[in-house]
């Protein structure tokens, strides 16, 4: 069971060539500056595109294979296509939109099911709606609606977020945070905005100039010093997986990873309950010996991994703390200072911890100073 | 409106209503269809296509009259074919006018269903399909739906143009009272006639109100086309 791409076709200019595999369950990003072939991509696993050579095939179906000359028609492919401008029929109210797909798919959800994604999309006042009355917000998470009850064996979500500001991407990512949980399927997510990836994405491809240059898992992808040069300049950091641990009685949390414990403030989850936090680069200080007299609550024993230096005024240091890969973004100064090399033990001290899965409020920045 | 209209008059006014209605609906499937194709498609010979619907505007609908008189007539290929096989006339009977009249007003109809075609966005077809609609579903439910204001104002202004169509008929199927005589017909004949000026007077107020209403129509189209968008 799985999704593989392949695609190789010549533009004026541009040459696409690109293998990769998504996940079955869960969220691969699609992640690359634009222009680097990520609509292009999309367009041929939803049928929209023909590339002139390639395969795509999802759970060993084949929809697409230039050398046997397969090209399913895309209203008998079955992948869910959340378009970045939404593309709602403007004829129809968000009822009627949301069960397009559905009247036309070979096996329907139920009533109970389709009741269950209007809820799960917060889409139940906004049935009699025209999509000229909706708002941005709306709009996307009716589409996201729509694409899900057209029952797809793919969802296929190109840049969602990009046409909306950030008061509405807010709004809309724990939508997409609770359908990547509740959504058995596999998920192909576009986009050129690093923190929503590393907010929703379990597997990364990285695209540049129509190759994929990376593939993996976000938590190691992330880390990758490279990552900047070939992904043009996102800010680095790390993503963690961790467990919400015992309450504390000093009013902190602990979260739990492979490597180690983050203490951050106090939050409402249960013990055991699985989270996703994301360090900054910049929010990392490094010290040779343990700090013992400083407010900052998360001093963790880690070793210098791979150093990258040749900017002109800041370098970034890998740390290896266990199983977990981060990233400290200090400047050339303090590099030579230390005298920092690979292999070498240092104290990572971190100043703020982000922990994205919030089940409601979105983003929700803990300074720990 | 025999109280108001004499016989005669109320005569020409229906068979006036009655051909332009049957011209235009029955063009109208055509209409959608060469819309279709000159909006969505790109082939060889488009432009001729083009050019060859827009003829019956540049063209004297005098020598419309006079090719489908020579195409069509008992004593025409094709018109004596039809005749001798099916019993079919198109001379001298409101059918005929019917077909000249939807001949000459095509070009207004097509022109203002391409339009809307076009300004239909492309992208919803794309979207349509990925959710499963074919070609024809998606026609039917997506574009033609979109372009309905469109078709709507076509068919006004056809139907308006084809009230007024005078030349093309009296030349195909010639000026028969209550076969052929249209209000323009009417009119005509009323002015050849002494003393029908005043005749001439009163179906020429009855073609002047019944523009009117018809332009208020189409305006109120236009206004429910743009609020809809």
């Amino acid at each position: 069971m799985s999704v593989d791409v392949w695609l190789a076709h010549a533009f004026d200019g541009f040459e696409l060539d690109a293998r990769f595999t998504v996940a079955t369950d869960g969220v691969t990003a699609l992640f690359g500056a634009s222009g680097a072939g990520k609509t292009t991509i999309v367009n041929a696993i939803a049928g929209t595109f023909a590339p002139r050579q390639g395969r795509v095939a999802i759970n060993g179906r084949t929809l697409f294979d230039s050398s046997t000359g397969i090209n399913v028609p895309p209203r008998q492919r079955r992948a869910g296509y959340v378009f970045q401008d939404a593309r709602l029929f403007p004829h129809m109210n968000v009822m009627d939109n949301l069960l397009f797909g559905w009247r036309r798919a070979p096996n329907r959800a139920s009533p109970d099911e389709i009741a269950k994604v209007i809820s799960l999309l917060g889409l139940g006042g906004l049935r009699e709606r025209m999509p000229r009355h909706l708002s941005g917000g709306e709009k996307g998470r009716v589409a996201l609606a729509r694409a899900l009850l057209s029952s797809p064996e793919i969802l296929l979500l190109d840049e969602p977020l990009a046409a909306l500001d950030a008061a509405r991407r807010a709004e809309i990512l724990p939508y997409l945070e609770r359908l990547r949980d509740e959504a058995r399927l596999p998920m192909l997510y576009v986009s050129h905005q690093l923190d929503e990836v590393a907010r929703l994405a379990h597997g990364i491809v990285v695209l540049r100039d129509g190759k994929v240059v990376r593939q993996g898992s976000i938590f190691d992808v992330l880390t990758e010093l490279e990552l900047p040069t070939l992904a043009g300049a996102p800010p680095l950091g790390a993503v963690i997986s961790v467990k919400v641990g015992e309450p504390r009685s000093d009013g902190l949390t602990a979260l739990a990873f492979d490597g180690g414990t983050l203490l951050v403030q106090e939050m409402q989850r249960a013990r055991g309950s699985q989270l996703r936090v994301r360090i900054r680069a910049e929010e990392i200080m490094l010290a040779l010996e343990e700090p013992r007299t400083i407010s900052a609550n998360n001093v963790l024993p880690v070793r210098v991994g791979e150093i990258r230096h040749d900017r002109a005024t800041d370098a970034d240091v890998q740390l290896i703390c266990g199983n977990t890969k981060m990233v400290a973004r200090i400047t050339r100064a303090s590099l030579e200072r230390l005298q920092l090399v690979p292999a070498m033990p240092v104290f990572a001290i971190i100043k703020s911890v982000t922990v994205d899965t919030q089940p409601s409020s979105g983003i929700m920045l803990l300074p720990r100073l | 409106m025999a109280w108001i209209l004499t016989p005669a008059e109320s005569e020409a006014l229906l068979l006036s209503l009655r051909i332009s209605l049957v011209a235009v609906f029955c063009a109208m499937p055509f209409a959608v269809a060469s819309a279709l194709l000159l909006a969505r498609t790109e082939f060889f010979g488009k432009t001729l296509v083009d050019g060859l619907i827009h003829v019956p505007l540049v063209l004297p609908p005098v020598a419309i009259g006079f090719l489908l008189l020579t195409i069509l007539g008992t004593r025409g290929g094709l018109g004596g074919w039809l005749f001798a096989h099916f019993g079919i006339r198109f001379v001298f009977s409101w059918t005929g006018a019917a077909l000249a009249s939807a001949l000459i007003t095509f070009p207004f109809q097509v022109r203002a269903i391409r339009l809307a075609l076009e300004g239909v966005d492309k992208n919803l077809n794309q979207a349509a399909e990925t959710l499963g609609a074919g070609w024809w579903d998606r026609l039917v439910n997506i574009t033609l739906p979109l372009a309905f204001p469109g078709i709507v104002a076509g068919a006004i202004t056809a139907f308006a143009a084809s009230l007024g169509e005078f030349g093309a008929i009296i030349t195909f199927v010639s000026n028969i009272p209550g076969q052929t005589r249209t209000l323009p017909l009417a009119i005509y004949t009323a002015l050849q006639s002494p003393g029908g000026d005043v005749a001439a007077a009163r179906l020429s107020a009855i073609s002047i109100l019944l523009a009117l209403s018809f332009l208020t129509l189409a305006e109120l189209a236009a206004r429910r086309a743009r609020a809809a968008a």
